[in-house]
């Protein structure tokens, strides 16, 4: 009872612990601190958008690569593969979503950030370059990249969590909608839409990891606090600037400022994931019920 | 669409395969004995490895555990065997908050907590953040592994009027034992390669140290080092680092998988 309380107390402490310690910067920038693209701590000017922004865009580009592959994935482990494909598979994706993610950026750093430079990017520029998301010069550093690796590295939660979804709608629909006289692939479907609820958890849950994800993204993004539509140029995320400028920041403001992007990446996160779980427990209970 | 499930399959497995067996490659070959037994080099050296890493590594595991793992079974406990109360809700909820958290966010609550107060980055405070993170990972595999009791065994023991608290320690908690441990594991060897949260709090160190109030080296953070600077020597020292990792993590995750799977086979 009493550590059970103490974890209570924990995250309690955390929220109260950042938002006393962000005071000096919430103080003299008020909200203006989420809409100013300003950081420069030798003139103590300091405000997140930058940061906000390039969490945002590579969460999303993630989001939008790993999407529908891990559907597909769950699809495949849960309706189509055998049971013995099925479960080495999963196991192998699993124990794959277990490497630390300083390894993702390792690897970024020295195979896909150059592959990206030299050859997706290039090739990107030749055929879609009237689009403005793919002008400017193939850095291999940057958005795209930072975007692309975090897609890898969500994929497992997100088609792992959807396959325990879709296997929890009973075998009976699929029976009933067989009985009705419809193919593999319309039952498949109906499944599909029965679980969107938890397969919208999944992906929300998905997009957690992304925003909150730091090494990673550190390694490949550039680092470079700049909005810039092209997707080939460096940025900057909440937590990689962090990572980057906490040890040796330059005063008290900078410190507290960056406690300030912590609280938010901190409430961005927990918004997310209090949906996701709501959106997942919501499908799963209904499945137990039954 | 059959073809494109396997592609879907195909496009999310690859990745994945392709860094395991790139880190393992480049790990292998730069690898040696050194790299368990010497301290860091200055750049221009030959040679050299990671030993203070290494044990950096094994000391702030083992700080974090002292407290993560007690508070992670506890609150398992809880959770499982005083479930569908409000409060036992309210402490699951809060325990998927708290493996919400991004790990760079625990590394500015132990900043805050033991860096400011004590005017310096020390081993002492990285333990700490690890420890955080340990706990939900305990966490909900302790009552997953409870839960999975027969509710016999419990009855029984109580029917014998033995104590409630004494029949979860000795029956329900000796039972689980197995599964809890692997848990442990599990979460060992998350807190293993975790790098945001130590980056300023046990920071890093280049010698040999093992007091608690110091700066201490670790591998993950010591990859990262490496793994920015322009040296090719550097380079080689983080894929051995990084090769590692992985192996403490597949290792791990292959002896859960063949625990788990004999002991509750029938029941999962």
């Amino acid at each position: 009872m009493f550590f059970a309380l103490s974890i209570i107390f924990v995250v309690l402490l955390i929220i109260y612990e950042m938002f006393i310690d962000s005071a000096p910067s919430r103080e003299k920038f008020g909200f203006g601190f989420i809409f100013s693209s300003d950081w420069e701590p030798v003139k103590e000017e300091f405000g997140a958008l930058t940061f906000i922004y390039g969490t945002v865009v590579s969460s999303l580009i993630a989001l939008a690569i790993a999407l529908p592959i891990s559907i597909g994935v769950a699809v495949f482990l849960s309706e189509i593969a055998g049971k013995t494909v099925g479960t080495s598979i999963g196991f192998l994706i699993e124990i794959l979503a277990a490497i630390p993610s300083i390894i993702y950026g390792f690897w970024g750093i020295f195979v896909l950030a150059p592959y990206m430079r030299e050859s997706f990017q290039p090739f990107l520029q030749n055929y879609l370059g009237f689009i403005p998301l793919f002008q400017g010069t193939p850095f291999g550093f940057g958005m795209m990249t930072a975007g692309i690796i975090l897609a890898i590295m969500i994929t497992p939660i997100i088609s792992s969590i959807t396959r325990d979804v879709l296997k929890a709608i009973p075998v009976s629909q699929r029976e009933a909608a067989y009985a009705l006289g419809s193919t593999k692939w319309e039952a498949i479907k109906m499944a599909l839409l029965n679980a969107k609820s938890g397969i919208l958890g999944a992906t929300v849950l998905g997009l957690g990891r992304a925003v909150g994800e730091t090494m990673a993204v550190t390694m490949v993004i550039g680092n470079r606090a700049q909005i810039k539509t092209s997707l080939f140029e460096p940025a900057y995320s909440m937590a990689s600037v962090i990572a980057n400028e906490f040890a040796e920041a330059s005063g008290q403001m900078h410190i507290s400022s960056l406690i300030e992007v912590g609280l938010i990446l901190f409430g961005v996160t927990f918004i997310i994931n209090s949906l996701a779980r709501f959106l997942i427990f919501s499908v799963t209970k209904k499945a137990d019920m039954k | 669409m059959l073809s494109l499930c396997i592609l879907a399959a195909t496009l999310a497995v690859v990745p994945l395969i392709y860094i395991f067996f790139y880190t393992t490659g480049a790990g292998l070959t730069s690898l040696n004995f050194d790299f368990f037994t010497a301290l860091p080099k200055p750049f221009g050296e030959e040679g050299g490895g990671m030993v203070n890493a290494i044990v950096g590594t094994i000391i702030l595991i083992g700080l974090g555990g002292l407290f993560g793992i007690p508070i992670g079974i506890l609150t398992g406990i809880y959770v499982s065997e005083y479930s569908g109360s409000l409060m036992s809700n309210v402490v699951k909820f809060i325990t998927d908050v708290l493996s919400g958290i991004p790990s760079i966010v625990i590394g500015i609550f132990a900043y805050g907590l033991i860096v400011l107060p004590m005017q310096r980055f020390s081993a002492l405070a990285g333990g700490f953040a690890l420890g955080i993170l340990m706990i939900p990972t305990v966490t909900r595999i302790t009552e997953e592994m409870l839960k999975l009791v027969p509710h016999t065994l419990r009855e029984a023991s109580l029917a014998l009027g033995i104590s409630r608290w004494k029949t979860t320690l000795r029956i329900t908690l000796r039972t689980a034992s197995s599964g809890i441990i692997t848990g442990i594991l599990l979460a060992i060897a998350r807190a293993a390669g975790e790098t945001a949260p130590l980056l300023f709090t046990s920071f890093g160190n280049s010698f040999w140290s093992t007091s608690l109030d110091q700066p201490m080296a670790s591998i993950p953070v010591q990859i990262f080092n490496y793994a920015i600077s322009p040296y090719d020597e550097w380079h080689r020292k983080a894929w051995a680092g990084a090769f590692v990792l992985i192996s403490i993590v597949f290792i791990v995750n292959l002896i859960v998988r063949v625990v788990t799977r004999n002991k509750y086979s029938g029941s999962v």
